[in-house]
Parts: C-alpha cells; sequence; structure tokens
C-alpha cells in the first residue's frame, strides 16, 4: 500500500472491489490475449453475481476487455462500445464453488482463434488476482510482469528457470510452486520486476521438462 | 510508511519541517521519486477531486434507481428555503452530496480513502478552498496531512468496510478532512491529529450495512455526516478543545472494535439498515 491508494486511486464509481477491481481483471485477460478479443462469456459469482449489476460489475469488465482504464468515464457505455468494435458477449450467473465471493470467470475468443480462460477475483481496494488460467493454479496480482511455467515436477526444472532468469538480470518479486501429484505436471508462477524478454521465453519452452510457457507482460 | 501521529508530530517539533512534508518526504523514499513528482501526482488527486464535484448532474439516478437528484434538492432549499445552516456548511452538505452521488451513478470519482467515502474530503476541502480563497497548492499541502493521517489509520487498523465497518471508511474520511482542513486553519500537525481524533472518537463502531449491497443507501447520505463532522472537529480544535484521548489510541480502539464486529455489519448487506423490512424488500425487488 501506498500514499495514493490512501488518497486515490482516481475511478469511475461506485465500488472498488466491484467495478474497478472488475476493469483491473478485465485488463489483465485483455492483455493476456494479445490481440482483439471476438468473443467473451462471462460468468458472475458469489457476491458479483448478487450485487453485479447494480454496481456495473457487468459493464466494468467488458470495458477492462477493451482496454479502457479504471478512470474511463465510458466504462458505463462499455456495452454499446464492445457491440460498435464487434465484440461479442453474454454475462451469466455461475457457482464457482470454494473461491472468493468477488469472482468471476471468463472465457474468450481472440480475432486470431486464439482461447483463454480465466477465473479471477477481486479482492478488495480494488486490488486483483488471477486465480487460473486455462484451469490451472495461477495465483497472480497482475501488478507485476508475470511468467507462467508448465513443468514436470523433478529435481533441477525450477533451477534452470530461475537461473535463466538470474543470468539475463531478471529479478523474481514472488514465486508460486503447484502441483497436482508426485512426478506429474507442475505450475511455476513467477512474478518478476522486469519484464522479461521473448528470448527468455523462448529458451525456456526449449528446456527439458518444460510443457509451455505463459507470459503476463505489463506493457 | 508512517505508523504513529505522535511521531509525525514529534519529528515536526524537533525539526520544524511541517507535517505535509514530512508525510511527502516519507512518499518519496518509498516509492523512489522526486519531491516535485510526488506534489504533482498529489495536486492531480486535488484537482480530480474538484472536478468530482463540479460535474454534477442532478437528472441523473444510479443503476438501482435509489439515488440521484439530492444535492439538487439541497441547493434548492438552501438558495430559496428558509435554512437554519450558514453558506459554509450548507456548501459542504451540497459537495459532498454532489460527489458521492457520482460515485453511486459510474462518476469519476477519487477513493479517499473508499469510493463509498469520495465525497467527506472533497466536500470540506472545495468548501474551504471557496470561501478562504486558497491556492490548489495550499490545498494539496492540506491532502498530504489528510493522507498522513489515512495511512496511520491504515497501519493500526483498516480503511476497508468490509474488514472494519463503516467507521473504517466515513470515520477515517471525516477524521483525514478534519486533519486536512485544520491545516488550512493554521493548526499545527498536532492539532491536526487532535481534529483526526474527535472526528473519529464520533463515528466509532459505525456499521458497514449496505441495502442489497450497493453503495448507495445509507452511503451517499453518511457521506454529509462525515463531511460536517470534520468541519466541526477542526473548529474545536482551532478553538483550543483537546481530545482527551490522543489519535494513535482512538485509531487501535477503532480496530478494536472493528474485529469484534459481526460480520453481518462488515458490508455483507446482512445487518443494519440492510437488514430492515425496507432494506429487504429494496434487495428483492432489484
Amino acid at each position: 500500500m501506498n500514499l495514493f491508494d490512501i488518497v486515490g486511486p482516481v475511478m469511475v464509481g461506485p465500488s472498488s472491489s466491484h467495478t474497478a477491481g472488475a476493469v483491473k481483471i478485465g485488463n489483465v485477460c485483455n492483455k493476456m490475449m494479445g490481440e482483439p478479443i471476438k468473443s467473451a462469456y462471462i460468468y458472475l459469482h458469489g457476491s458479483f453475481a448478487a450485487t453485479g449489476k447494480g454496481h456495473g460489475t457487468d459493464r466494468a469488465l467488458i470495458a477492462g476487455l477493451l482496454g479502457m482504464a479504471v478512470d474511463d468515464t465510458e466504462i458505463p457505455n462499455a456495452f454499446s462500445i464492445a457491440l460498435s468494435k464487434g465484440m461479442r458477449f453474454t454475462i451469466e450467473t455461475i457457482d464457482l464453488g470454494d473461491v472468493h465471493p468477488n469472482s468471476v470467470k471468463i472465457m474468450m475468443i481472440g480475432q486470431s482463434g486464439r482461447e483463454l480462460e480465466v477465473v479471477a477475483s477481486s479482492i478488495g481496494g480494488g486490488r486483483i488476482e488471477i486465480c487460473k488460467l486455462d484451469g490451472n493454479e495461477a495465483n497472480f496480482s497482475g501488478e507485476n510482469p508475470t511468467l507462467i511455467v508448465r513443468n514436470m515436477d523433478q529435481p533441477g526444472c525450477i533451477t534452470e528457470v530461475t537461473s535463466l532468469l538470474g543470468e539475463k538480470g531478471i529479478n523474481i518479486a514472488t514465486m508460486n510452486l503447484h502441483r497436482k501429484k508426485r512426478g506429474g505436471e507442475a505450475i511455476m508462477v513467477i512474478e518478476c520486476d522486469q519484464e522479461v524478454p521473448e528470448e527468455i521465453m523462448e529458451a525456456l519452452e526449449r528446456l527439458d521438462g518444460i510443457f509451455g510457457v505463459a507470459y503476463f507482460s505489463l506493457r | 510508511m508512517f505508523d504513529s501521529l505522535e511521531e509525525i508530530c514529534k519529528v515536526e517539533e524537533n525539526s520544524g519541517i511541517p507535517f505535509w512534508k514530512l508525510v511527502q518526504l516519507d512518499d518519496c523514499r518509498e516509492r523512489d521519486i522526486t519531491e516535485e513528482e510526488s506534489f504533482e501526482t498529489m495536486k492531480k488527486m486535488y484537482m480530480a477531486m474538484k472536478e468530482s464535484a463540479l460535474n454534477y448532474d442532478g437528472k441523473i439516478k444510479s443503476n438501482s434507481g435509489l439515488v440521484g437528484g439530492e444535492a439538487a434538492l439541497l441547493r434548492e432549499y438552501l438558495d430559496n428555503g428558509n435554512p437554519l445552516i450558514g453558506p459554509f456548511m450548507g456548501r459542504v452538505m451540497e459537495l459532498a452530496l454532489r460527489v458521492a452521488e457520482g460515485n453511486a451513478c459510474m462518476k469519476r470519482i477519487v477513493a479517499a480513502p473508499t469510493a463509498g467515502s469520495c465525497g467527506v474530503v472533497p466536500a470540506v476541502f472545495l468548501a474551504t478552498q471557496e470561501a478562504r480563497d486558497f491556492s490548489d497548492e495550499k490545498m494539496t499541502e492540506a491532502l498530504f496531512v489528510a493522507a498522513g493521517v489515512g495511512s496511520v489509520i491504515a497501519a493500526r487498523a483498516s480503511l476497508s468496510g468490509a474488514e472494519g465497518g463503516c467507521q473504517a471508511e466515513i470515520g477515517a474520511a471525516s477524521a483525514m478532512a478534519a486533519a486536512g482542513l485544520t491545516y488550512l486553519l493554521g493548526g499545527k500537525g498536532r492539532q491536526s491529529a487532535n481534529a483526526a481524533a474527535l472526528a473519529l472518537k464520533n463515528l466509532l463502531g459505525l456499521a458497514c450495512d449496505p441495502v442489497a449491497g450497493l453503495v448507495e443507501v445509507p452511503c451517499v447520505k453518511r457521506n454529509v455526516c462525515g463531511a460536517l463532522n470534520a468541519a466541526s472537529s477542526a473548529e474545536l480544535t482551532m478553538a483550543g478543545i483537546s481530545s482527551v484521548i490522543p489519535a494513535d489510541e482512538v485509531f487501535d480502539a477503532m480496530s478494536a472494535i472493528g474485529k469484534g464486529m459481526s460480520s453481518k455489519i462488515r458490508e455483507s448487506g446482512l445487518g443494519g439498515v440492510a437488514a430492515t423490512p425496507t432494506g429487504k424488500k429494496i434487495r428483492e425487488g432489484l
């Protein structure tokens, strides 16, 4: 928390969690897609489902998917802007089970046909957490450049990834490890202080025991 | 960030560096930025607050239809009715409604400290600037004072209704506004801290009980209460009236009360006025 979390942010109301947080979730999805979104299927859970309409959560999510910032005064008009830009969307409610009350699942298809599924929560004061990407554990805040590496659960895998980052002067801010079962597929979620260049991602993908690499950039 | 107003006041008294400057220097250290960058960011916040109060449209309603047009009604009464309150307090009330209504109607606001309490600080600050003709720079300094108080409350207690009830939102905003106004009236840091203590004491224990879970009822009108309470706390302070309990201890009391509060009155929309027959009926009707 810094001084401008106390006085600030400048945002479109009415709620930091249900409006500004929802815009931010949309923003992260927009950046993860890296291309204009053709279709979005939105499923609101818990308090997002119960009070989302009154808080403009639905419009805030669409605004975020369109790349609008939390203080964009066009957020209330996001539905018509989306339609004029050729983005189709549906908004329904869902029970996602044991997740934060302010949660949403979003399935997106980009213009190139690329698909992405995100589960995210708005955890208070406009801060968010991306919980799942394509069904896999993610748990990152979207405040740092973030690498999501799917790897084989075997000794040495983490060292290889972190030393590759270290060699290029990239500092790790936080790191989370998840695995479904011993010796199976595992996931590393690495929040970095610097942006990760394309060449490192390619090198990571070539490493033994790495199944795939996803990247969230702040750019 | 600082975690004690007493500490900031002592540094001010020993070094002669004003309270607002100490808060600014702390921001520079935390975020590794220049004094100019920090000042400009805070000034932008003040300009955005002004805009949120001046861009008011009394003809629109919130998504639920529960809120809208109140500030216009009040202005009409102040101009053409027979009000008891003076023009300054009337303007404070009107501005608090303008900003808080705007928030409910999806207009752009500055969360200070939260979106639900966004009307309190701008109402007190703008009315004071209009009455005393302070420069935007002076107002920015006062906003550093308010932000400093807010960060100490955040460190010792909470600024979230879900955690600490409405005392953590309207209560904190009122303490912040009272401290900033005291600075504008010529008070030192210790007097700003006194005003913050007086203001927050009045709102300790306040429930966060939004009808249908929306930031509308009772939130919008509570901004008026928070703003008036800030103005009276600053005036009490400038009259030389002391809070018996120091500010830091009031913040600790607020934290303890928040921890003991039922979750029904911490933003869940399940207790307080949200759970009244009328509150429930509104929820079902939406």
